[in-house]
């Protein structure tokens, strides 16, 4: 009796812990991403379109504060290098992310793709010698450039609403990447005043204009540049931003359980071992 | 568990499978806590953004003839000295074999791939060898160099223990040139 | 219970030690030597995973307490780094996070069995109050421990719980801003929040040995619930009750791993990564699952009981659901322990073990909520096309105001007017509006809710819109079944079991047939 108590104290608890926010809008769409499974794992070629997209079109309002460009090219990240050795030319040829077998991780100070990426930016500084203020290209230590200095600019600059920051977007909104992406597609077009009509956002009405905008962001990989893909692309890396270890997780995650399965065996086998012969 | 002392009823091949249980069940329980403990230390390692802080650029032209700036890289100071052709001379003068640390100049000041450096720029770690308080430059010292105020060493103009406590010489720290007037120190 | 020492020291360095200080001799009587009822169920191994629960919490705190930065500006962003940069920083704060849901849960599970098996009764009595005093610490570490991330939830959280002191009559508001350390929550609060955080887990482990001390003086309760009489009834707690929790905490590390590796975030709050901000409250505030039932408990009481009022009521009751377990070895009336053997008591003990879980349910949900569904109506009269004529009226008095405006209806509406509307201007002057012939009309809206009813309202009257001066609303609003009403049940409940069912009960029930010894029903 107290056993099937524990176990609905524990589905009790669990659904308290998840329980949805009392909202008009529409239940965000299900998009069935790649990382979503307890083994999923991300779509790094979807991370880096993403960013692309972050890059090009959110980041003129939007700040991502909690990152820095290293992160891109550190081991888990979308930009992470590896120096694969080619046997039929004998050479080494760079390859993303960690390769099936072999590789030499690139050190982040020395990948020359985060290094250009973060390059691209002016970042605010203060001159040593001058002690002025001044903007100089980026480094791959600094943190994502904020488009804004602080709260109440953002806020002036975008009639009063605030874009909030993106690092971990996905963890601050119930319903996570699906409802990033359902967000982005679910526009109707209609406007009310100075906001928008969106069916997946609470109330209904968003301040954000509508951002994407097909083929606004050329892709080199021959993906299609539809809103669609767009939004699931920028759904996938804001899943990544929020949770760059979730890779590392799952894998440990894998080795602790069946480890611990097996010690649980093994003490039980122990436990019966002990208490033969004694009756309780 | 160990002390279980079995009542031998079973016989020796219980016993055996008894034991077996027992020292496999003690040694993944040994295995897991010390798997436990790894993250647990390995935490106190300088964390990522510690690391990427391993670059600092300079600009050179900023630093006229005879001064010297000092920069932090990694936390620590760094001088960047431009010397004077005096400084230079007594740096290069081939006095150096008897010292406590003998080096020549042309090795502290190759940059870190192995190139050879410019001999007006000399780029040191500024922490002193001894126990680590930063020496001045004093001009016209008896070496000519850093003087560390703490424990009283002395430093040519190439940075080599002269006199005092020191054990060695102010280390360089690795650089390259980046362009002609820029350096990038780590 | 615990008898003469069975320790003896083997070699020469252990009895050398054993003159001086006798720790292996203490560890070896309470932890190997240590005489445990046989017929211990697994019920009885939650003991071992709190220790475990503890020493966890402990080490990885002080872990994170070398990254954490107490500070408004930096807190959010520690917490940031740690997940992202510290070397296994990401594992270490997820575990803390995830440990804190799975010390609770083992705690609520220690507790119940507490409650069924009798395990407050004489001679445990300090051995409960002990682990009680546990318990509230608990709860505070964990309500200061969720404060420190500086999120949304950590803000509003920490502003409600400490605005709860407030309702204490006369210095409440002293204590308030003592606690924290100004008129708001802020820098101050985060740095003595954290301050505390660090300390309070400290004193519980003091508390813990002295409820292990108190545990090993009057014996561990059994399935039974009757006491130790023989060497037959135990066995040595190791290996025997060593292996048995070796192997039961294994199963618990599992569902542990299982929240921290796979569900890090499943048990808490998406609104607490979103920073701190002072300006704006989260759409709905909750505490961690963990304080939900006694957040229901704090909501339920809505009204005003004489000179209390609702505030200081709820926080009465709350505090009053934890304090009633310090008494409640007094409060249990029955020579029976186990209720094992109480045939009523147990489904009493269900009822309250499923309406502990209810109101859980009921502090995640919004209060207003209605669970039954009600028909709300009103009708609306007006008449259109009439003559309107406006007057302006003057009572004598205050006191005969109502008395003037019943004359002055009366006679308009002899005088024929359809319909009149008396608009009170002040204690004695009113103006009277009223309409003769024209079309009566009347018409019926029906709505889910109060708010939808308003709007049905609002909608009609735009509807009709200038064709009549005004509309005499008559609103039926029928009693709802709400989260609150619900909570109020379930809380009338929670303190009749202590207060009332267990008192008499103990006295009335008649038991069924307790064994001699405990060693009789197993060995038989």
């Amino acid at each position: 009796m107290l056993r099937t108590l524990a176990i609905s104290a524990l589905a009790a608890a669990a659904v308290a812990g998840v329980a949805f926010a009392a909202s008009e809008a529409e239940h965000p769409e299900d998009h069935p991403f790649s990382f979503e499974s307890p083994v999923g794992s991300y779509d790094m070629a979807a991370v880096q379109r993403g960013f692309l997209v972050y890059k090009q079109v959110c980041s003129s309002c939007h700040a991502m504060s909690h990152l820095a460009y290293r992160h891109l090219g550190e081991p888990g990240g979308p930009f992470a290098l590896y120096m694969v050795l080619n046997h039929e030319t004998g050479e080494e040829e760079p390859h993303f992310g960690p390769p099936h077998h072999g590789g030499r991780y690139v050190d982040v100070t020395e990948n020359p793709y985060v290094r250009s990426i973060a390059s691209d930016y002016q970042i605010n500084d203060i001159d040593p010698s001058t002690g002025q203020p001044i903007e100089r290209p980026g480094r791959v230590s600094d943190r994502f450039r904020s488009p804004f200095p602080n709260e109440a600019a953002a806020r002036a600059s975008n009639g009063g609403a605030y874009p909030p920051d993106l690092s971990v977007i996905n963890f601050a909104r119930h319903g996570g990447a699906d409802y990033i992406r359902s967000l982005l597609i679910g526009y109707s077009g209609e406007q009310d005043g100075v906001l928008y009509i969106n069916r997946y956002f609470p109330g209904g009405k968003i301040a954000m204009a509508p951002p994407l905008v097909e083929g606004a962001v050329p892709y080199e990989d021959g993906s299609p540049t539809t809103v669609d893909q767009y939004a699931t692309d920028v759904a996938t890396f804001l899943q990544w931003a929020s949770d760059p270890h979730m890779e590392e997780r799952k894998r440990l995650g894998l080795i602790v359980l069946a480890f611990l399965f097996a010690l649980a065996g093994l003490l039980y086998l122990a436990y019966k071992q002990v208490w033969r012969g004694e009756s309780h | 568990m160990a002390e279980a002392k079995p009542n031998d009823a079973h016989g020796a091949q219980d016993a055996t499978r008894r034991d077996f249980i027992f020292i496999a069940a003690g040694s993944a329980g040994a295995v897991g806590a010390a798997a436990t403990i790894w993250p647990f230390v390995a935490q106190m390692n300088p964390a990522a953004d510690t690391r990427a802080m391993s670059t600092t650029e300079v600009d050179l032209s900023a630093i006229v003839l005879g001064q010297q700036i000092k920069v932090m890289w990694q936390g620590k100071p760094v001088f960047v000295r431009h010397r004077t052709p005096a400084e230079i001379a007594a740096a290069q003068r081939d006095d150096y074999a008897t010292l406590k640390d003998p080096q020549h100049d042309a090795e502290r000041i190759a940059q870190e791939n192995g190139e050879a450096g410019k001999p007006e720029w000399l780029i040191l770690q500024a922490n002193c060898t001894h126990l680590g308080c930063v020496p001045t430059f004093v001009e016209g010292s008896s070496f000519g160099g850093w003087f560390c105020p703490c424990h009283g060493s002395d430093y040519d103009t190439s940075g080599r223990i002269r006199r005092g406590p020191a054990p060695t010489n102010l280390p360089p720290a690795p650089y390259l040139f980046v362009n002609d007037t820029t350096i990038r120190i780590g | 219970m615990s008898g003469p020492s069975t320790y003896e020291p083997k070699s020469g360095l252990t009895r050398w030690l054993d003159k001086r200080l006798p720790i292996i001799r203490l560890a070896h009587d309470s932890f190997v030597a240590y005489p445990t009822p046989r017929n211990l169920n697994y019920w009885w191994t939650f003991g071992a995973m709190l220790s475990l629960c503890l020493v966890v919490q402990i080490v990885s705190g002080i872990v994170l307490a070398m990254h954490y930065i107490p500070h408004v500006d930096h807190a959010f962003a520690s917490v940031q780094r740690i997940d992202r940069d510290v070397p296994y920083g990401w594992l270490i704060q997820n575990i803390h996070s995830v440990g804190a849901s799975m010390f609770f849960l083992a705690v609520y599970i220690h507790m119940f069995r507490g409650l069924y098996y009798g395990s407050y009764k004489a001679p445990r009595e300090v051995l409960w109050i002990l682990g009680c005093i546990i318990y509230a610490l608990m709860v505070v570490t964990g309500f200061l421990g969720y404060t420190l991330p500086w999120g949304q939830m950590s803000f509003w959280g920490a502003t409600v719980i400490t605005n709860i002191l407030g309702a204490v009559p006369f210095i409440g508001e002293s204590i308030q801003v003592w606690i924290r350390g100004g008129g708001s929550i802020d820098q101050p609060t985060l740095n003595r929040f954290f301050s505390l955080h660090y300390l309070l887990p400290f004193v519980i482990a003091g508390v813990v040995a002295l409820h292990v001390w108190a545990l090993h003086e009057s014996g561990q309760n059994n399935p039974t619930g009757v006491e130790v009489k023989s060497k037959a009834d135990t066995v040595a707690f190791t290996p025997y009750a060593t292996a048995k929790d070796l192997f039961a905490t294994t199963l618990f590390l599992i569902l542990f791993a299982t929240f921290v590796f796979y569900m890090p975030n499943a048990l808490g709050h998406a609104d607490n990564y979103i920073p701190a901000n002072p300006l704006q409250t989260p759409p709905e505030i909750v505490p961690e699952w963990y304080l939900l039932p006694f957040y229901a408990v704090l909501r339920a009481i809505d009204f005003n009981i004489g000179p209390i009022d609702s505030k200081l009521g709820g926080v009465i009751a709350m505090f009053a659901s934890i304090g009633v377990l310090f008494v409640l070895p007094w409060l249990d009336t029955s020579k029976v322990r186990s209720m094992r053997y109480r045939p009523i008591a147990r489904q009493f003990f269900l009822i309250f073990v499923v309406v502990c879980l209810a109101l859980g349910w009921c502090g995640g949900q919004n209060p207003g909520k209605i669970l039954l569904p009600a028909t709300f109506s009103a009708t609306l009269n007006w008449v259109e096309g009439g003559q309107v004529a406006t007057q302006a009226i003057e009572a004598p008095g205050e006191s005969q105001f109502d008395e003037t405006a019943a004359a002055t209806r009366a006679s308009l509406t002899q005088g024929g007017a359809a319909m009149v509307m008396i608009q009170r201007l002040n204690a004695t002057d009113a103006s009277v509006t009223s309409v003769s012939g024209g079309a009566a009309q009347s018409r019926t809206v029906t709505a889910a809710t109060q708010d939808e009813l308003e709007a049905e309202i609002q909608h009609l009257k735009d509807e009709v819109g200038a064709r009549t001066p005004f509309f005499s609303v008559a609103r039926n609003i029928p009693f709802t079944f709400t989260v609150t009403t619900f909570s109020q049940i379930l809380t009338l409940y929670y303190f009749l079991f202590f207060l009332v069912i267990l008192p008499i009960l103990g006295l009335r029930e008649t038991p069924g047939r307790v064994p001699d010894t405990i060693a009789k029903p197993v060995t038989a």
